[in-house]
């Protein structure tokens, strides 16, 4: 059995933010009728976490449901407790017409963390995204483009901010984060 | 620039986090059609100034197709609605007539 490595293998960038590679995180897609009773009560079993409104995201501390179209969620969660989570929701769902399907090696997270102003300067240079503190902050998530790549945001809490992307863009993603938290790059727009 | 509010997701960014689709409530001609429908579904596309409906994806985004009424000229969006419709919703064909009395796009008005 090969040892499941994470994109950039926990790389880590100090600039006027930290950015760096977490590590591994189970992630599980699952599509269906979001307001049906039997999504809401597997999605509470499988991660303790609530179905979370539109654009928001739900749960804590590398447990987190979010919402990624009106039909779909990514679930994060522990990434040896993917598979089981995974059959758990699979029986949970089986008489209703969903998907759910393991995609833990499929994407990159990483988490940039200092000042609350300093980490939202540093997407606000990538993303055509309002990043306010009133426009956007914890709870809500974000799907978006980053540069040239697609990508999805949300605020654990006001200092930190986790950024997902897709496996095979992560070196891409990790440079352009590097490049926005440069040192002496900062525009002050939010101070 | 041009900003668009998803319907399906109600994130409003501009034009870079979507993908443009082409022209709205084109009707389809396959296999047993006449030639010129087959031809007119593929190739006699309106490109106007002024109105015009076009079908959008907000492919960075939540992924799903949408419709967008908005100006060619000055870029302003009317309104954006349901991918699942034949033709366009009767508010946005008022918010339209507000703005631009007397337009017309193929047989809507």
């Amino acid at each position: 059995m090969s040892e499941a490595v994470s994109a950039l293998k926990g790389a880590s960038f100090d600039g006027f933010v930290t950015v760096k590679d977490t590590g591994l995180h189970g992630m599980i897609t699952l599509r269906g009728d979001l307001a049906s009773d039997a999504v809401k009560a597997a999605v509470q079993d499988a991660t303790g976490a609530p179905v979370p409104g539109q654009r928001e995201v739900s749960g804590a501390d590398g447990n987190w449901v979010a919402w990624m179209s009106p039909d779909e969620l990514l679930l994060i969660v522990a990434y040896d407790a993917a598979p089981q989570i995974e059959a758990d929701l699979r029986k949970a769902l089986s008489g209703s017409h969903h998907l759910v399907a393991n995609v833990s090696d499929a994407r990159a997270v990483f988490r940039l963390s200092g000042s609350a102003t300093g980490l939202r300067e540093a997407i606000a240079k990538l993303c055509p995204v309002d990043m306010t503190p009133g426009a956007f902050g914890p709870g809500q998530f974000r799907r978006t483009r980053m540069a040239q790549i697609p990508a999805a945001l949300w605020m654990p809490t006001d200092d930190s901010l986790h950024v997902i992307c897709f496996r095979s863009v992560a070196d891409y993603a990790f440079n352009l984060l590097k490049g926005a938290a440069a040192p002496g790059s900062e525009v002050g727009l939010f101070s | 620039m041009l900003i668009l509010t998803c319907p399906c997701c109600g994130v409003t960014a501009e034009e870079t986090e979507f993908h443009g689709g082409g022209e709205a409530h084109v009707t389809r001609f396959g296999p047993g059609s006449s030639e010129d429908d087959f031809h007119g579904y593929l190739f006699e596309k309106v490109n106007p100034k002024g109105v015009h409906f076009e079908r959008w994806r907000h492919n960075n985004g939540c992924g799903k197709w949408f419709h967008a009424a908005r100006c060619t000229v000055t870029l302003e969006v009317f309104g954006t609605y349901s991918a699942q419709t034949t033709e366009p919703p009767q508010d946005i064909k008022d918010k339209i007539s507000a703005k631009r009395p007397g337009w017309s796009w193929r047989e809507f008005a």
